[in-house]
């Protein structure tokens, strides 16, 4: 194979596992942001709990870390309901949600940081997969499984929330509240606890991304922050409400850095990335695969 | 460890010697009005994971001058704040310690970022400044007391790389061409400039030489390229959590270079030595300290002996082979001077530094003018026969053999580097 | 030793004070604070007192596009490290003072505020948010590219051994100048808020769609309240590296800046020029005392509770407490 093809083709693929990780990150916060119009910048700090606790208990039991986070999900959720009632509580009933809402998640996530700072220590923290050090091979394509089993588990975990949004009843509602709040009050669904269950799906979504994140790389207690403004982007681009193309522009997004990266070196990646959604935002905010407002 | 100290004796015996006359003079309880050395050490936010080590080795520190009679018949006490990694705070932090608290001495706490916003303030105060790990930081200052405490030495450009080069240009057949990474981030701009210039000296073909952003998550696309051009030596500078990426990333490609490394701190930190494992093995990295025999100096391993159950307790980074011994050789020379001139004139504290050899943990020392060490002292060691992921065979020597400088030289180069395949 | 970090506030006494009266009570809130500080004589007071007023400065000058027309701005520490940058880049292009600089970061950070307020004509809520965001996103990967200024290396800033206009050290006379800059942002913020920009900003963060309708013209207030609000942000930066003589990307376009110019106005109350005084003296006096009395990681929980609390028990700031309360 001409090798500059090998390296686009790798870049490409390499790209599209990457963009399983962001997806994984990005899927929470699609349904928070996208769907109940929650803006829980402090979801990537989530998404670091969950993968400094798994790795703390990969320590304790050395189970597979991403089954570690499947089992972490029912403590997020229940986290995430009741952070849910205390937003609610405190500023969407009063309709303040705006500012004050962000400066709430705002607070949360330094609490988050610091609080793992002061009891785990600000070193880094990893957890190692059995087939974390496997990399299959299809003609000069690279796959290695410490990229490929996280994307696989994020998508495959997206593609059942899909499922449930679209085929069960809870699910529809979830997908109604963000649309049309009075006309569930017409069905006699409580809102709130439709959108309490969502929230807590978004925060569960988040331990599981912790899972694969802490397979991929080391974290700490800061990790997040360099996915604040990426898994945003990713949702806006995606067409917010959208959980297909939140995947797409998850994937999309890890192409485009990857590419970039191969053939004009790392440094300018993040700005190209970045100038994308800028462009996105400026010519068409309803995102790339969104419907028109 | 007690069969380093033993091969290590007569190197230790001949050094205590020297130091025997202080410590034989103060072995009386200290008394009066304690010294105060004040500094800002980072404990949270990006720097708190090497910040902690050095604030740990600088308590150890504090305790065995206490134990020994304190310093000019007086307790020694550290006042330190925690800057958060945040180089803004620093300056009201030393403003603090010296107007408000009164602190005797400043030292400085961990890294450029930190030492930089620090310097004007102690210089408005005329107070002689030991700093920890700052690379450059006084070349723009050119302040007569400021004191580095950092192996690289004054001659980044020429010398910071050298080791590697040396090591590079004596195998057999001799390499041709060279690839550079590096993270865009003050220090290894330098070390990669070293490098960029030794390569030319050594008519090395430079095929890559790219710089990465801090954010990188993925760094398959950067070590597939630097595959594609075909470089016999590749020279990287990174920081832990991308040297990590960056070794996992060669282990996926099956990379196979004869000579792979260079100023990638990462396994400096035991969490990194011990996820990495074998992948470790016959990565050639610069460093400051290995546990080996040709290493032994007088308080070496009495240092990481007390600093481990210390560090076990507080959570710190376990090993502690790379910013303790520097951070209590910091401390150390602050000692020696303050022991020699008999106060604590900051003029007379400056002199003495210009003027006198200072012999510590991490062996003996001179400054030049500028405050850097007259002579540096890089290290290049290679990780070799690493099995599994036990904590023990960090411990031991043979584990990190020093290949450069000659005169600590502790094993042979092993190649190539496979990514522990 | 946080009460010498608090400066004696213009007192919102007089109801009905004009413009001009306003203008001249700050100017001798201004002067009486510098004399104070330098009877004070401490350079310890200086630098904990530079350190509060930078943040009055970027609290209030926030506050002009969020509280008064409801944009919240993420992007504040990009504005705030264009300043510090323009210092760094004229200083070393024209070898001019901090005086002039501040000038010329005004006029940079005013381009950047116009420039985002285009770019971003038709984004609200939350997607302005995010954009200002990737803003500071891409202009911190501009500046680690740039090397004339540093690049990831970082820039040294020298202060000049001279001290201008008399002054017994550098630091008294930057502070003087933080000073000065404090009370002229908090006077021109007020000055908004009582003149018809106010009253048409309040239109536009109320409901956009009817003050369009009513005939406000929400685009051209909207761009003039990015621009004078980008251009204060810069100003407030501009005096940085001078502060700790060595900027570098990392803690100029660090999240504190950002964190904090939102949790200030929040926590003194967003509706009014009080607000943001009030918030940003409070909460950068309680992190300077952190840092220097607890020290450890626990300072910086600090803020992270305060602002939960706050937004929680006093949704409209400790302005708004005393409002609801009378």
């Amino acid at each position: 194979m001409d090798p500059d093809l090998a390296l686009l083709l790798n870049g490409v693929v390499s790209g599209l596992l990457l963009g399983g990780l962001y997806a994984a990150a990005a899927a929470g916060l699609s349904v928070s942001f996208g769907m109940l119009d929650v803006v829980n910048i402090a979801h990537p700090a989530f998404m670091v709990l969950g993968a400094l606790l798994v790795a703390v208990l990969w320590g304790a039991t050395g189970l597979d870390p991403l089954l570690l986070s499947l089992l972490l999900t029912p403590a997020f959720w229940a986290l995430g309901a009741l952070i849910y009632v205390a937003y609610h509580h405190f500023f969407e009933r009063r309709g303040d949600e705006a500012i004050q809402g962000l400066a709430f998640f705002f607070g949360i996530m330094f609490i988050i940081e610091v609080g793992l700072v002061m009891t785990l220590g600000p070193e880094q923290h990893f957890a190692d997969a059995a087939y974390a050090n496997t990399t299959w091979r299809i003609g000069e394509i690279d796959l290695p499984l410490r990229m490929l089993v996280p994307a696989a588990v994020a998508l495959a975990a997206i593609g059942a929330l899909a499922l449930f949004l679209r085929r069960s009843f809870t699910g529809r509602a979830i997908a109604a509240v963000a649309q049309d709040r009075e006309a569930l009050r017409l069905l006699a669904i409580d809102p709130v606890r439709i959108k309490r269950l969502a929230f807590g799906i978004s925060v569960a979504m988040a331990a599981l991304a912790g899972g694969a994140l802490v397979v991929v790389q080391p974290v700490d207690a800061w990790s997040g922050h360099i996915f604040i403004g990426r898994v945003f982007a990713i949702v806006i681009m995606g067409g917010l409400a959208s959980l297909g193309g939140c995947v797409l522009a998850a994937l999309a997004f890890g192409v485009v850095e990857n590419v970039t990266a191969t053939f004009y070196g790392p440094s300018w990646s993040p700005a190209v990335a970045f100038g994308c959604l800028l462009l996105v935002l400026a010519i068409r905010p309803q995102g790339l695969f969104g419907r028109a407002a | 460890m007690k069969d380093i100290s033993r091969r290590g004796l007569g190197r230790l015996a001949l050094a205590a010697a020297a130091t025997v006359p202080a410590t034989a003079r103060a072995q009386t309880a200290p008394s009066g009005a304690p010294i105060r050395i004040g500094y800002s050490m980072s404990l949270s936010g990006g720097l708190a994971g090497n910040g902690r080590p050095a604030l740990l080795a600088h308590r150890i520190w504090a305790e065995d001058v206490n134990a020994k009679g304190g310093l000019l018949g007086r307790p020694v006490e550290l006042v330190h704040y925690d800057d958060q990694s945040t180089g803004a705070q620093v300056p009201g932090i030393y403003t603090k310690l010296i107007d408000v608290d009164k602190v005797d001495l400043v030292v400085s706490g961990y890294a450029t970022a930190i030492i930089a916003p620090a310097t004007p303030v102690v210089m408005q105060r005329n107070m002689t400044f030991v700093s920890l790990f700052g690379t450059g930081v006084n070349s723009d200052f050119k302040y007569d007391r400021y004191f580095s405490i950092n192996p690289a030495g004054s001659d980044v450009k020429e010398t910071f790389a050298k080791g590697f080069f040396d090591i590079a240009m004596a195998m057999d057949p001799k390499p041709r061409s060279i690839a550079l990474v590096n993270l865009d981030s003050d220090f290894h701009q330098r070390t990669a400039e070293s490098a960029r210039y030794l390569a030319g000296q050594n008519k090395l073909r430079v095929v890559y030489d790219r710089a990465y952003p801090p954010s990188t998550v993925d760094f398959t696309p950067i070590l597939r390229s630097v595959q594609a051009a075909r470089p016999d030596v590749v020279y990287i500078g990174s920081y832990p959590p991308d040297t990590a990426g960056l070794l996992r990333a060669a282990s996926e490609l099956r990379v196979n270079f004869q000579l792979f490394g260079g100023p990638m701190i990462g396994p400096h930190i035991t969490a990194q030595k011990l996820q990495l494992g074998p992948i470790l093995n016959n990565l050639v990295v610069w460093d400051v300290y290995a546990p080996e025999p040709t290493l032994q100096f007088p308080g070496t391993s009495a240092l990481i002996e007390r600093y481990q159950p210390l560090a076990a307790k507080e959570n710190a980074d376990a090993l502690g082979h790379y910013v303790p011994p520097l951070a209590y050789t910091q401390m150390q020379v602050l000692e020696q001077a303050v022991k020699r001139v008999g106060s604590l004139d900051q003029a007379a504290l400056a002199a003495d530094m210009h003027k006198n050899q200072f012999d510590t943990v991490i062996g003996p020392l001179r400054f030049d003018a500028l405050g850097e060490w007259t002579e540096e002292r890089n290290l290049y060691t290679q990780y070799q026969g690493v099995q599994g992921n036990g904590i023990e065979q960090f411990r031991k020597p043979g584990t990190q053999v020093i290949l450069y400088p000659q005169r600590y030289k502790s094993g042979e180069l092993r190649k190539p580097y496979t990514a522990g395949a | 030793m946080s009460g010498t970090a608090l400066p004696a506030l213009p007192l919102p006494a007089p109801r009905r004070l004009g413009h001009a009266g306003f203008w001249l009570a700050s100017a001798v809130a201004a002067l009486a604070l510098i004399l104070a500080l330098r009877g004070f004589g401490s350079e310890y007071a200086y630098f904990a007192a530079t350190f509060v007023l930078q943040y009055v400065v970027l609290a209030t000058a926030w506050n002009i596009l969020g509280g008064y027309a409801g944009y919240v701005n993420f992007g504040a520490a990009a504005f705030f490290a264009a300043g510090a940058y323009t210092t760094v880049a004229i200083g070393k292009a024209l070898g001019l003072g901090l005086l002039p600089c501040i000038g010329f970061a005004a006029l940079v950070g005013g381009a950047l505020g116009l420039g985002t307020g285009i770019l971003t004509l038709r984004l609200r809520g939350a997607y302005f948010a995010i954009a200002t965001l990737c803003l500071s996103v891409v202009l911190q990967t501009i500046v680690v590219n740039w090397s004339y200024v540093g690049g990831s290396r970082g820039a040294y800033v020298l202060r000049p051994r001279e001290v201008p206009f008399g002054f017994d050290s550098y630091s008294g006379f930057l502070c003087a100048v933080v000073v000065v800059l404090a009370a002229a942002a908090v006077a021109i913020a007020r000055t908004i808020e009582k003149s018809r920009l106010g009253l048409g900003l309040a239109a536009l963060r109320d409901d956009e769609a009817a003050a369009e309708a009513a005939g406000v013209p929400t685009l051209r207030l909207k761009l003039i309240a990015t621009t004078i609000s980008g251009a204060m942000m810069a100003v407030a930066g501009a005096p940085l590296p001078y502060l700790g003589s060595y900027v570098e990307p990392n803690s100029a376009f660090g999240l504190a800046y950002a964190v904090n110019a939102i949790a200030m106005p929040l926590i003194g109350g967003t509706a009014s020029w009080a607000g943001p005084l009030i918030g940003a003296v409070l909460l950068a006096s309680l992190q300077q005392a952190a840092t220097v009395t607890i020290s450890s990681a626990a300072n910086l929980m600090i803020v992270g509770v305060v602002l939960v609390v706050f937004v929680c028990a006093a949704p409209h700031g400790i302005i708004g407490l005393f409002r609801g309360r009378r």
